[in-house]
């Protein structure tokens, strides 16, 4: 079997075309990340440019009125460019200008990550191209217009079902086509090898900072630590650090969209089944012929038919529990948070929000759980309006 | 030696690519019929994937009808069957990973040597992902075909010493589909394969033209044209089987 395997799941699936490009990209990560110099480089940006560490957030308000389990949130929404994103870009867009790369590509679903790589490619001083679902950029046409600000190019992508599947497929389509001075910047821990264990490793920042943070504040690791997957960036950085801490409960929580009963779903986990896509192997929903299916979330974020090959891995040896949260819920998760904390997640983040609006309560008081709100919600207020019925727009 | 030689025996070879159920399969199969009728010494029958990620617009779009007009793995398994009763040349399938594995690559395989099947091309397992395919389908006679890239590079002895069938060489980066011209040094890709290998070389990716057709058969043993062709079943829909012919005899006329 080949590189870059999680049990059965990851892999290399891509066309010959590429190739060589995945395995030039394997080296030069390989090289530099042990490298003292980029190390040392990328945390400055981390820290001075991002706003790293991210806060830890005792939410006492919520936590009393669920009246249960202390809760705790990671702060990504506090991030520059205000989501997670912005931690595997920077790792990313340094590592393709030590390559002597001068141009990235990028995928976008809520635009998140298109606005980090946009970011990043302003600071870094590369050329920028992102694809990005034509209905995704209706869904969030700020984020169109704040990465063109920063300077990028932006190609809304009309085939398939127009959202952040086929945004991957046209950026895979671009890098075949360019690949000498271009590095396609994934978004997420998904895709050929390298990409799961690259992105995860930049990601894993938020684990690593959680675990100190916690045991500062409460002397002890937390009992259960939660985030949302789509592609499930801000999940496995969520979880990575605790992986090998047993006693800390791994929860993943899925777009359920309209229910996991119904067609209008992008819960990988609970409703796809094995397959091969974008690169891996791992989970994805699909018909019974293998034609991938046309999924659907509120969240364009996580609104994708396949999940990160280390999550299905997770999942298949019982380490992680990925449990599905329907848009009703995630709504509601987003306004209770912006009331009871003052604090308004974006619509991905809302999706853990709600789950651990369904468990703290369950648990007894001396129990910990950790929320990573992977972004804010700015971007996603005028589609909860309109979800709401109000007719307003940007 | 497989079937698939065959297709190599009368001159450069020209293979013309068709997908199935585009936009239905009685009119696929008289594209087939009248491709054997004009020359074509080897036919690649896609199997349509609701995102082909190795395709250009014009093959997506053919992808998109097939699946919108209700074709199935199965229906194509059957079609190919009936196919079978008069089309005596080497037939490959063109499809994508999942639509075997998806299926279950032991079942798939099976179906594609009781049909008679000669070959299948899956542009994402490079040579780091075949033996999970490569075993199954040798075992009922079918040959993955490899696929050689302008950026294979220092890979293609390695990929050329375990070649079967034929070798796809990829004319072009980026996707399938037109191209005015092609830049990349065929002749220089198709020595290093043939110092690693006697298996027969055919170009695809952004041949058109007759001349195109000529001057990549010329470097090779065949050629490969898949959007060009796709392109006239889209403008001709279920009338397309003259024009197709008409195209085809062009470019075998061409290379021979």
């Amino acid at each position: 079997m080949s590189n870059g395997r999680f049990g059965e799941h990851g892999g290399q699936y891509i066309p010959e075309t590429l190739m060589n490009a995945v395995i030039e990209l394997e080296q030069a990560y390989n090289h530099f990340k042990d490298d003292p110099e980029f190390n040392a480089e990328l945390e400055t940006l981390f820290n001075e440019y991002a706003g790293r560490p991210s806060r830890l957030y005792y939410a006492e308000k919520m936590t009393k009125d669920l009246g249960g389990a202390k809760i705790y949130l990671k702060r990504e929404d506090l991030n520059h460019t205000g989501a997670h994103k912005i931690n595997n870009v920077l790792g990313q867009a340094l590592l393709a200008k030590k390559m002597g790369k001068t141009r990235l590509i990028a995928e976008t679903g809520a635009g998140q990550h298109g606005v980090a790589t946009a970011t990043a490619a302003a600071l870094l001083g590369m050329e920028c191209v992102v694809f990005m679902g034509e209905e995704d950029t209706k869904r969030q046409a700020l984020n169109v217009y704040r990465m063109r600000l920063l300077g990028s190019e932006v190609i809304p992508v009309t085939s398939g079902t127009a959202t952040l599947k086929d945004a991957v497929s046209e950026a895979m389509r671009e890098w075949t086509n360019r690949i000498d001075d271009t590095h396609y910047c994934l978004g997420s821990v998904m895709g050929p090898h390298p990409f799961p264990t690259i992105v995860r490793d930049f990601q894993a920042v938020i684990s690593k900072e959680i675990k100190s943070q916690i045991l500062e504040k409460e002397g002890r690791l937390p009992d259960v630590v939660m985030a949302c997957v789509g592609g499930g960036s801000n999940a496995i950085g969520t979880f990575y650090n605790f992986i090998e801490d047993k006693e800390v409960k791994l929860i993943g929580c899925e777009a359920a969209g309209r229910g996991i009963d119904t067609f209008e779903t992008a819960a990988t986990v609970n409703t796809g089944r094995i397959g091969i896509f974008h690169g891996m192997k791992s989970y994805f929903c699909q018909d019974e012929y293998g034609q991938i299916a046309p999924v659907y979330s509120i969240s364009a974020g996580l609104d994708y038919p396949g999940i990160g090959p280390e999550h299905a891995w997770l999942n298949d040896i019982g380490r992680a529990e990925y449990v599905p949260v329907t848009d009703d819920e995630a709504v509601e998760a987003f306004e209770y948070l912006a009331r009871t904390e003052g604090i308004i997640p974006a619509i991905e983040s809302a999706h853990a929000v709600a789950h651990a609006m369904k468990i703290a309560p369950t648990m007894d008081k001396d129990k910990i759980i950790v929320i990573t709100v992977s972004g804010r919600g700015d971007k996603d207020c005028a589609a909860i309006a309109r979800y709401r019925g109000e007719d307003i727009y940007e | 030696m497989s079937n698939i030689s065959k297709a190599f025996e009368n001159g450069k070879a020209f293979i013309p690519f068709i997908t199935c159920g585009d936009p239905n399969l009685e009119t696929t199969g008289k594209l087939v019929r009248a491709a054997v009728e004009n020359g074509a010494d080897l036919i690649e029958l896609g199997i349509p994937f609701s995102d082909p990620t190795a395709e250009g617009p014009v093959i997506q779009g053919a992808n998109i009808r097939a699946l919108s007009g209700g074709v199935t793995t199965d229906k194509i398994f059957d079609f190919v069957k009936e196919l079978r009763k008069d089309v005596t040349i080497p037939l490959v399938f063109m499809t994508y990973a999942n639509v075997v594995f998806g299926y279950g690559s032991e079942k798939f395989a099976q179906k594609c040597e009781e049909i008679g099947i000669d070959g299948i091309i899956l542009p994402d397992v490079p040579f780091e992902e075949k033996d999970e395919f490569d075993g199954i389908f040798a075992s009922h006679n079918i040959d993955l075909i490899s696929m050689i890239a302008p950026t294979s590079e220092n890979r293609i002895a390695m990929i050329a010493k375990e070649a079967k069938g034929f070798i796809y060489v990829v004319s072009s980066l980026g996707v399938t589909g037109v191209r005015n011209a092609i830049t990349s040094d065929i002749s220089g890709m198709v020595k290093l394969i043939r110092e690693n290998t006697d298996t027969p070389c055919a170009v695809g990716f952004g041949i058109s033209t007759p001349e195109q057709a000529k001057n990549m058969a010329d470097k090779a043993d065949g050629a490969i044209v898949g959007s060009a062709i796709v392109k006239l079943v889209a403008e001709h829909g279920t009338e397309a089987s003259g024009p197709v012919g008409a195209y085809i005899k062009s470019m075998k006329d061409a290379i021979r």
